[in-house]
């Protein structure tokens, strides 16, 4: 097959294969530096403000802490890029661990139990993805749906009743550490996934799928991406993981009951929308995401550590979430008043926004700080 | 000669140091048609939106009525009387006509309430003094293309417009609607209004246009009359060079039947659909549309699998469920809407390229990107794809472009069925030789092509064979010594349903 040239006069060298030479400067524009430079501040201030920070100890269990959220966000990451969400993950999570609570009460052996706790949550993700991917429901209305469901179901399992006493074996999932250091074997875990599920996103045809359906779900199709499968498939293993958080969280706390988790959900979705995700869907990074998840999880450790209420703690976490949103849109701004006409108000708006939110911000520190403080 | 309506001198305009407009002048006499031609690229859309000020020009002037004006943005020209209708349609599908010519300007009582009789008494007589009749209570998702853009029309003219600006109205329109638009248009022209008319169609504007200017490459070539032009003068002025056969088709050895297909029906999409394509063998697929022919291809490639029928490949009966299927059997698929289903614009062309065979590029599910970059880059060179990189995302190119890449990112499948639906639609004519020419190319190498088009002289010039379709069925079969426009324009509106012709 060779076509000859037809317009040889007009381009000699018609296309090059190389990428567009970028300076130096733009590469530390990227929304992963911003959030890498954050992290690098949120330690040194919380250095400054508490002695007990940059406590091996301290930090060995605060990142514990988040590794729930982290191994729901893996999954979440690749479901947000094919442009759907789960929002049953917390939920599903509940459920899952009040299986396998119920059948601990009832003297069933905990590895047993834990298999079936795991296979139900699997089976949950079966249901959301068999909606989503050949019912053809949007992922939004479905996994609404079965978030209330799957928190029923827990209630249904224990009651108000919980569920304790777990084998020393089981609960080194969530509390054990790793060959006597200080690194929990949590994190070791979500670490591993963590690669695993990048280097999927990133380097493997799956991967470039995910991003494809993102962009142009019709054209993927006619591509001959085969959509639906891969659709039903994250669901499963978005189930899958919910419920091995499930397990991790129960084995932390040493106990399980039906609310546990309640609300996890809206902080896995608020590091990956943070972490440069376009809720959208076919942009952003696992690389981007993790980070998140680390600038939250110190942003609440440090705040912690000062005393901070943790409604205010959100509200931060919030005010971020809004922040990462804004700041592309005003470079947007800047970028197009630099050719066009000059759009002061929408600047205007855009910062008398965040001078509104920062005032609200500060007033309701400083008028609670101290009382906090008493406590 | 009269005074004219709309004058530009030596507009330039730059976007980022590439400059896409150099000294243009064009002008425009009330009760004339002016098309302007040119290749995709060449600087039509960057001129229209100088007229109707959504860019302001570098350098140069726009005299209205030969006084000097400045478009800050367009509303301005809109005021000034300057009314664009373009490609895409911007009705809003849920108002009823009347509703949606007077949209944001509901004739009002007392300032509380809409004024419903005004409002369709006044549409009414704007559409009269139009001379077309539509139902004026129909919503507008209901109105076909070429009626919409007749609500589009009298919408312009609801606020006063003398200048109509009609940037390729009769792209996805029949033969007959058509017709029905251009006879408005004509209608328009005696009233007094000044058209800018811009289309690929070059037959078309010798029918409709009074004078044609010409740009190539952001810069002005001529302005002719359209009586005193030919088409080949035009073509020459526009390419910068003679095409000499517009259809290179040359005559392929035919070998084994490669696809076949036997009563494929799809409930209500369309019925009894018999043919078989040879290797070697270019089948051409006519009929007007909404014929179902594109149905019939997405059946074929599993997008929606036929209800009843057979597809036979190589002599073997298949079932197709999905693209995947379609592919791994040699089929490949180029549709007609290339940013829905062709492309994914905002991805770069290397990943848009590799998308359907990934599975080459990669190892034990791994993409090895040094692979995939190479063969992306041959693929691009060989195709001919202009752009600065094989990392430029594919929605910056110009369509003519990114159908380039759809092309390479089908033959990197190496398929040895090819569909091709509507080709060559919205893109330049350098672009249409060049495919013409692949698909010839394509076809001497032994691939069987099934190619959809509604452009009559191109299924003539290119097709062995011509079958037509009529609302779902078969409707002529034509070899191609035997095929004339007027035959085939016959079988593609005939109403008799002649059912499995071989």
């Amino acid at each position: 097959m060779t076509v000859e040239t037809i317009n040889k006069n007009q381009q000699e060298n018609i296309i090059s294969d190389r990428q567009a030479r970028k300076s130096f400067f733009s590469i530390f524009l990227k929304w992963e530096w911003l959030l890498f430079v954050l992290i690098l501040l949120v330690i040194f201030i919380n250095t400054r403000l508490s002695p007990f920070f940059l406590n091996a100890i301290n930090l060995s269990r605060t990142s514990s802490d988040f590794m729930e959220i982290g191994l729901m966000m893996l999954p979440m990451v690749l479901i947000i890029v094919t442009g759907n969400i789960d929002l049953s993950v917390a939920s599903n999570m509940g459920m899952s661990a009040s299986l396998m609570g119920l059948m601990h009460n009832m003297g069933i052996n905990i590895w047993l139990a834990a298999l079936a706790g795991l296979t139900l949550g699997t089976l949950g993700g079966v249901l959301n993805g068999y909606l989503v991917a050949y019912v053809k429901l949007p992922s939004l209305v479905v996994t609404l749906g079965t978030f209330a469901f799957f928190r029923g179901i827990a209630f249904g399992f224990l009651g108000d009743q919980a569920a304790r006493n777990y084998p020393s074996q089981f609960t080194f999932i969530g509390q054990g550490r790793v060959f006597d250091t200080l690194i929990p074997f949590s994190v070791v875990l979500f670490i591993a996934l963590a690669l695993i599920f990048g280097l999927v996103l990133h380097r493997t045809i799956i991967g470039r799928q995910l991003y494809a359906i993102g962009n142009n779900e019709p054209a993927a199709k006619y591509s001959g991406v085969p959509v639906e499968k891969i659709k039903f498939i994250l669901f499963i293993v978005s189930g899958f993981i919910s419920a091995l958080a499930g397990l991790v969280l129960a084995a932390r706390f040493g106990s399980t009951r039906p609310d546990n988790g309640t609300g996890l959900e809206l902080a896995v979705i608020t590091a990956a929308v943070l972490g440069g995700l376009d809720i959208n869907g076919g942009k952003g990074s696992m690389y981007g995401a993790t980070l998140a998840l680390v600038l939250i999880g110190l942003l609440r450790f440090g705040m912690g550590l000062l005393n901070i209420q943790s409604q205010v703690q959100s509200m931060v976490i919030g005010l971020l979430l809004i922040v990462s949103i804004l700041v592309p849109h005003i470079g947007q701004q800047i970028r197009f008043l630099k050719q066009v006409k000059f759009r002061w108000q929408s600047i205007l708006m855009t910062v008398g926004l965040l001078v509104v939110f920062t005032a609200f911000f500060i007033f309701f520190f400083w008028s609670r700080a101290p009382i906090i403080a008493q406590f | 000669m009269t005074k004219s309506i709309l004058k530009l001198k030596d507009i330039s305009k730059s976007f980022s140091g590439v400059e896409v407009l150099h000294r243009v002048s064009f002008d425009l006499q009330p009760g004339e048609v002016h098309a302007l031609l040119g290749e995709n690229g060449a600087g039509k859309s960057t001129l229209v939106k100088v007229i109707t000020g959504y860019h302001q020009p570098d350098h140069g002037d726009i005299y209205l009525d030969d006084a000097l004006v400045q478009f800050v943005d367009t509303r301005d020209s809109r005021q000034a009387g300057i009314a664009a209708i373009y490609q895409e349609l911007s009705l809003f599908p849920d108002l009823d006509v009347a509703e949606n010519i007077f949209v944001g300007r509901h004739p009002q009582s007392f300032g509380l309430k809409v004024d419903w009789r005004k409002l369709y008494d006044e549409a009414h007589e704007l559409l009269d003094s139009l001379g077309v009749t539509i139902d004026l209570k129909q919503k507008a998702r209901h109105l076909s293309i070429a009626q919409q853009q007749i609500v589009e029309i009298a919408r312009a003219f609801s606020i006063n417009a003398r200048i109509l600006i009609m940037d390729e109205p009769t792209s996805s329109l029949t033969l007959s609607e058509v017709a029905e638009l251009f006879a408005l248009v004509n209608n328009l022209r005696e009233n007094g209004t000044a058209i800018i008319f811009i289309s690929h169609r070059l037959e078309e504007l010798f029918e409709i246009a009074d004078r044609v200017t010409v740009l190539r490459d952001g810069n002005y070539i001529a302005t002719t009359k359209s009586k005193e032009t030919s088409r080949d003068d035009l073509l020459r002025k526009m390419v910068g060079r003679t095409i000499s056969s517009q259809y290179p088709k040359t005559e392929a050895p035919l070998g084994e039947v490669v696809l076949q297909v036997d009563q494929l029906t799809s409930e209500g999409l369309f019925t009894d659909i018999s043919f078989e394509v040879k290797s070697g063998e270019i089948l051409g697929m006519a009929g007007l549309v909404g014929a179902g022919r594109t149905n019939v291809a997405e059946s074929i490639f599993g997008i929606r699998p036929a209800t009843s029928g057979k597809i036979l490949i190589n002599g073997l009966e298949v079932s197709i469920n999905s693209p995947q299927q379609a592919i791994g059997l040699g089929l490949a698929y180029v549709p007609e809407d290339r940013q829905q289903h062709g492309l994914i614009p905002a991805m770069q062309i290397t990943p848009n390229i590799s998308l359907p065979k990934l599975d080459d590029f990669a190892k034990y599910t791994w993409i090895l990107n040094k692979k995939e970059k190479k063969f992306a880059y041959s693929a691009a060179l060989q195709m001919e794809v202009r752009a600065r990189s094989i990392w430029q995302l594919a929605k910056e190119l110009s369509g003519g472009n990114q159908q380039k890449v759809v092309l390479a990112k089908w033959l990197s499948t190496h398929p040895r069925i090819l569909i091709l639906d509507e080709p060559t639609r919205g893109i330049d004519v350098g672009t249409k030789a060049a495919v013409h020419k692949l698909m010839s190319d394509l076809a001497a190498d032994g691939l069987a092509i099934l190619m959809i088009s509604s452009e009559l002289p191109e299924v003539i010039g290119m097709s062995d064979r011509i079958i037509v379709m009529r609302e779902g069925f078969i409707t002529g079969h034509f070899m191609r010594s035997e095929a004339t426009q007027e035959n085939v324009i016959n079988a593609a509106t005939k109403d008799v349903r002649i059912e499995n012709l071989s």
